[in-house]
């Protein structure tokens, strides 16, 4: 690195001038607006009314929120329902095609699709497909099962989110375990056979705990994004979680509380606070759990 | 991902007998035909969604689309519904807002995180582990957290309601910032040192030597930059009132909530919105797949 330090000499200025782009948008647009998020949550402000600082009363406000309670939930049910799956189905279909036979390479690609697709193209697609009417009743029907309201109850829907959710994440965590696994060294799979261990028995003494770590990181990512989840809900359940939005979920109240004209913005923002809040203590419990258990 | 690249070239030919894993040892048929049957099960259930939305979108109004059981082929194929869906909405202005999002956000991330990435992995001045940190800690800063806070700054700009407001949150990404600053920290420094002693500055080190070294992850950040705009819902869906400014996501968002009973218009619709992207998967299936691993480390 002898070289470097000379180039301060000739072009003080230049180095900002590389780095000023990036510093100005991440600035002006994640930290500030992080920060005002912050300062927001003590104030009264709307989108059109300048805010005057009332303490902690939005965070008041919030506890005897009926709503706050309802979205809160659902977010935090969400991490239950989608991210076992998320961590357990992508790996096995890893283990569907690491093995290399022929067109093997078209099936992970195809897989990965609903990675590529918008959100909302997903979500309206599945709105079709569990629609009264749609696909999936017809296919029920036919077999004589019958027609269910996916999308007409309260839980049944939450759930058909989830699916959804973990239905275009798949492939995503697939590539990474895909990944992961090419890691793993062969004469371990080998040792375990000549013992006589089987499929399922070397997946869990072998693979598993090769993968481990990948899998604490699934783990991690997959929290974090879902109890963020706002465009699955919003779509299949509409603007208001459903007829007394008993579907909304956290971020999508933030939504509908700070947008648009009349929005309560300090109110949005201490909804945001325990967002981040949230979303911090899920990242800390995960490692955590990956060091305690590795210890 | 190396793992993808490298498989491929180990396909076995026509003339091979047998079948063989990425060890070279053989697969049993009993092995083969159960693989087999998973792979097309989970095929269904990943791409058949897409061709049941394709297939709906190719029905036209005198055809059931609600039979039971359900019908997969459109019996008489027609276009008609993406003319309807024309009529309905300005689908192909919308398409031309997505194109212009998401292009300017491949431009400004692409140049911005390459700028910037250089200035973090190369140059050396005081502050730079500062300007490190600040990228790191606006990856870690979750976008739905801020939403409100982006609105209301965008107003004291006056850019909502504008492409423009549209593009600036996500246009320099703190992640892709640091994707970039990995890969030149991955280039060997000597070659940069023999053009520094040459008499080259470091804009001309810059573009002539690192810059073209580290080509694959700029198209990674450009595809992901592209994607993440084209497919970008909640952001758009605040900043955007005005109809006659909205990207395709939204557009699909207002068709579906005010025609929800005409499943062959949106579908139509659907179809628009997905093509351009799988048919950029299908082109660049690496860079997707690289990004990936990229991403999930430093993410």
């Amino acid at each position: 690195m002898a070289g470097v330090s000379r180039v301060r000499r000739q072009l003080p200025t230049s180095p900002w001038l590389f780095a000023a782009p990036g510093l100005l948008v991440v600035g002006a647009f994640v930290l500030y607006p992080f920060v005002s998020t912050v300062v927001n949550s003590f104030t009264d402000r709307r989108t059109l009314l300048p805010g005057r600082f009332v303490g902690l009363a939005n965070f008041r406000e919030l506890i005897h929120d009926d709503m706050f309670w309802t979205g809160l939930r659902n977010s935090t049910l969400y991490i239950v329902g989608v991210v076992p799956a998320l961590v357990v189905l992508p790996l096995l279909l890893a283990l569907l095609v690491q093995k290399n036979i022929p067109g093997i390479t078209f099936f992970r690609s195809a897989f990965y699709t609903p990675v590529v697709a918008s959100i909302v193209v997903v979500g309206l697609i599945w709105v079709w497909l569990l629609d009264e009417r749609g696909l999936v009743n017809s296919l029920l029907e036919t077999v004589g099962i019958g027609r269910i309201g996916f999308l007409s109850d309260q839980w049944l829907l939450l759930l058909s989110a989830m699916a959804v959710t973990v239905w275009k994440g798949l492939g995503y965590y697939m590539i990474i375990y895909l990944a992961a696994l090419a890691n793993v060294p062969r004469e371990l799979h080998e040792a375990a056979a000549v013992d006589g261990a089987g499929a399922v028995r070397r997946f869990l003494t072998v693979t598993v705990p090769a993968v481990r770590s990948t899998m604490v990181l699934v783990a991690a990512l997959s929290s974090v994004a879902a109890f963020k989840v706002f465009s699955e809900v919003y779509l299949m359940a509409g603007p208001d979680g459903g007829p007394a939005g008993e579907d909304t979920t956290l971020v999508m109240l933030v939504q509908q509380t700070g947008t648009g004209l009349t929005g309560r913005v300090g109110y949005a923002s201490a909804l945001s606070v325990v967002v981040f809040v949230v979303t911090v203590a899920l990242m800390l419990l995960v490692l955590r759990a990956d060091r305690g258990e590795r210890a | 991902m190396t793992v993808t690249e490298e498989r491929t070239g180990t396909a076995p030919t026509a003339r091979e007998a047998r079948v063989t894993d990425e060890h070279g040892r053989r697969v049993r048929i009993g092995e083969l035909a159960w693989r087999y049957a998973l792979l097309l099960l989970v095929l269904a259930l990943t791409v058949g969604p897409f061709l049941w939305q394709l297939s709906t979108s190719l029905k036209g109004p005198t055809e059931d689309i609600f039979g039971s059981p359900p019908s997969f082929l459109p019996e008489h194929p027609t276009l008609h519904n993406y003319e309807r869906v024309a009529d309905t909405i300005p689908v192909w202005d919308y398409a031309l807002n997505s194109l212009k999002v998401a292009g300017a956000s491949v431009v400004t991330n692409c140049v911005g995180s390459a700028l910037a990435g250089y200035a973090l992995a190369r140059l050396r001045y005081r502050g730079r582990r500062v300007a490190t940190l600040v990228f790191i800690l606006a990856m870690l800063v979750p976008v739905e957290g801020i939403i409100i806070a982006q609105f209301t700054t965008m107003r004291e700009l006056g850019l909502n309601n504008t492409l423009i407001g549209v593009v600036l949150p996500g246009s320099i990404g703190a992640m892709n910032v640091l994707l970039m600053r990995n890969a030149f920290l991955n280039l060997p420094y000597e070659i940069e040192e023999a053009a520094y002693v040459d008499g080259a500055n470091a804009w001309q080190r810059f573009l002539r030597i690192a810059l073209p070294s580290v080509r694959g992850t700029v198209a990674v950040v450009a595809i992901f930059a592209f994607m993440g705009a084209w497919d970008d819902f909640l952001w758009p869906l605040i900043v955007l009132s005005d109809p006659s400014r909205f990207t395709l996501t939204i557009g699909l968002n207002y068709l579906h909530g005010t025609f929800a009973n005409d499943e062959r218009l949106v579908a139509a619709g659907t179809v628009i919105a997905v093509a351009p992207l799988i048919a950029l998967f299908a082109c660049l299936q690496r860079y997707f797949f690289r990004g990936v691993g990229e991403g999930a480390v430093k993410g």
